[in-house]
């Protein structure tokens, strides 16, 4: 269903857990609500399925105001970070109670049952008792359970968080599919951004109880919003010096601007690994660590320090080497504004080096 | 020392100093009963237990054990509720006086039902203009057991209580179910085991208590005389065979219940 928030208060105490959050999803899309630890993204959440009144704001949805609704009345399904199943009931018996809420008949609470079992994969496992479940399982239980009563909106929060690694993997891909499948507008609680980028066809970027973006992940990685935004997408190392390094002297004109620069705007090499070598910059090794299937190089270039990936086919660095360095480009922020620049140099084909 | 108590020797010496203590203070006695009731042969056995006023008093204090085992339910597991679900002042100090029928002597209980529901008190005197009298009659034993088991079924229904994730609550919300709803399907279904071996355990003590009900109860056989003050009157009147014939059905009972107890439980940490 359409969901519309807007001006979202929520204080706890002295605590403001949310401040004027507003924002709109469209039928059928699935969102992440990213964001650190403690920022307000499980309030959100909790308010929009009615376990939390909020101070101020409306909750729309498909044209209804609901912020009077209980929980019972929004026709919701909420997936709990630690599943919450009801331990003395059997898979088949979680499933099924919120249909038998709902008072549907014997019959068509069987076959919908046997659906969500079939959907979720968890044939064979109808007797058991959650207890007998493993944490991938008890998931799809939670999920299924959700989906039973044939919600209009579903939430989840932190839906992979107690979940190894490697399940973690492959029952996010299953998630999105299911959704895709079944086209539910559905919200989830991350603080994984890989979690949110790989899955989620939109993402908000919730800190300290604000929006700070709203966007498809490729959207905020390439143009992020605010200095935040850059800096929790993706790795990066602030700069605080921009206008020191080779093509982006014109960063002096805007006293007290920063830069942040990502690991893979940032290229490395030998002398002879370079065409445009007038736009680089001498550094040395100061670091060199191995990560499995790349080089993690930290440089220092005079008393900067940025930090890139080197691939395992290229020579091997050692530390104090000397290497061209070539900044593709950086995102520069001060108080009032923010923007990404390119490196002016790159541009300049009559210095390049034959 | 630690290696010392590792040794062979050591750890030998201690189970036994264990079973040894064991089998002299319950295993003799009880077998003792089981032999003495049995001392006259089968026949005799079979003759006290199918005396009227015996089996009378059995039966008498099983059914009266029953109601306050029902009222201890219904009471305790509110009273557990509040005193989890609830914050208000005093709480405290209530939580911490609901054991005190444990620590008082059971005698000074039977004194205090004796004071207040007698018939010069003023409960009594309204019992009375009502028509029926409390004292030495049936209600007085059920308030006996009932103040004297009043802690089991608070003590085993909170500790569940506490462990009950909020989230499973809101769960049902969320899937629609109201309030009351969601207490009987999914809230007391947790408390289960507690109120159940609770009440087993409230149940197995209603039926022994001696001290209290002694005071109240009016003795009177077949009306009023429950089983353990028949026991302590035939031993009164030199009938030991007589008591302990009563004494063997009670443990048996006991024994049962307890098997009970443990069979709930066990099932419950294996959840």
């Amino acid at each position: 269903m359409h969901v519309e928030v807007t001006g979202l208060n929520k204080r706890f105490g002295e605590f403001q857990a949310v401040s004027s959050v507003s924002f709109s999803i469209a039928k059928g899309q699935l969102i992440g609500l990213l964001g650190p630890s403690g920022g307000g993204k499980t309030s959100i959440l909790r308010m929009l399925a009615g376990l939390e009144t909020p101070d101020s704001g409306d909750i729309v949805f498909h044209g209804q105001r609901v912020n009077d609704l209980p929980p019972q009345e929004r026709g919701i399904g909420f997936v709990f970070q630690n599943y919450a199943l009801f331990k003395h009931m059997t898979v088949e018996g979680n499933i099924a109670f919120g249909l038998e809420v709902k008072k549907w008949s014997k019959a068509k609470i069987k076959e919908r049952v046997a659906e969500l079992v079939e959907l979720t994969g968890l044939s064979g496992f109808e007797k058991r008792y959650p207890h007998q479940l493993s944490g991938g399982q008890r998931q799809r239980v939670a999920f299924a359970r959700a989906l039973a009563p044939e919600p209009q909106l579903l939430l989840l929060d932190e839906p992979f968080a107690a979940i190894d690694a490697k399940i973690r993997h492959e029952l996010r891909s299953w998630l999105r599919e299911m959704i895709d499948r079944l086209g539910i507008t559905s919200i989830f609680v991350t603080h994984d951004q890989d979690e949110a980028i790989e899955v989620a066809d939109e993402i908000m970027i919730i800190s300290k109880g604000v929006l700070e973006q709203k966007g498809s992940p490729w959207e905020i990685y390439k143009d992020p919003k605010t200095p935040f935004v850059a800096s929790f997408i993706g790795e990066s190392t602030i700069v605080e010096n921009i206008a020191s390094l080779k093509g982006f002297q014109e960063a002096a004109n805007w006293p007290g601007t920063k830069a942040l620069i990502r690991p893979e705007y940032i290229e490395i090499g030998k002398e002879n690994e370079f065409t445009l070598l007038s736009a680089t910059e001498i550094g040395q090794v100061s670091h060199i660590h191995f990560r499995g299937s790349e080089w993690l190089v930290e440089i220092q270039i005079g008393d900067t320090k940025l930090v890139t990936y080197r691939s395992l086919e290229k020579d091997v660095l050692k530390v104090g080497d000397e290497v061209h360095v070539l900044v593709h480009r950086a995102y520069l922020y001060n108080e009032q504004n923010n923007w990404v620049m390119e490196n002016a140099l790159k541009a300049d084909l009559l210095s390049v080096y034959i | 020392m630690t290696n010392m108590l590792r040794s062979r020797w050591w750890s030998w010496g201690f189970r036994s100093a264990v079973m040894l203590y064991f089998v002299v203070l319950i295993v003799c006695p009880i077998l003792g009963i089981y032999g003495q009731s049995l001392s006259g042969g089968w026949s005799s056995f079979l003759d006290n237990l199918t005396e009227p006023l015996a089996w009378n008093a059995v039966l008498l204090t099983v059914k009266l054990a029953l109601v306050a085992t029902l009222i201890n339910v219904a009471v305790g597991t509110m009273s557990g509720w509040v005193l989890t679900r609830y914050r208000f002042p005093g709480r405290k100090l209530l939580n911490s006086m609901v054991d005190l029928p444990f620590a008082l002597p059971t005698a000074v209980v039977g004194l205090m039902i004796l004071l207040l529901l007698g018939p010069r008190s003023a409960v009594g005197k309204w019992a009375d203009s009502l028509g029926f009298t409390i004292l030495f009659h049936q209600p007085a034993i059920v308030v006996a057991m009932v103040f004297v088991t009043f802690p089991f079924v608070i003590r085993a229904v909170q500790p569940l209580l506490e462990e009950i994730d909020a989230s499973e609550e809101e769960a049902a919300y969320t899937m629609g179910a109201t309030k009351a709803k969601t207490f009987f399907r999914v809230i007391l279904p947790n408390m289960m085991p507690g109120i159940l071996s609770g009440a087993m355990l409230a149940f197995s003590r209603a039926l022994a208590e001696f001290g209290a009900v002694v005071l109240v109860a009016g003795n009177i056989p077949g009306r009023t005389q429950v089983a353990s003050v028949y026991i302590f009157g035939q031993i009164e009147s030199d009938h030991p065979a007589a008591a302990a014939a009563v004494s063997v059905l009670l443990l048996t009972f006991s024994f049962v219940i307890l098997w009970l107890v443990n069979y709930v439980q066990t099932r419950r940490t294996a959840r």
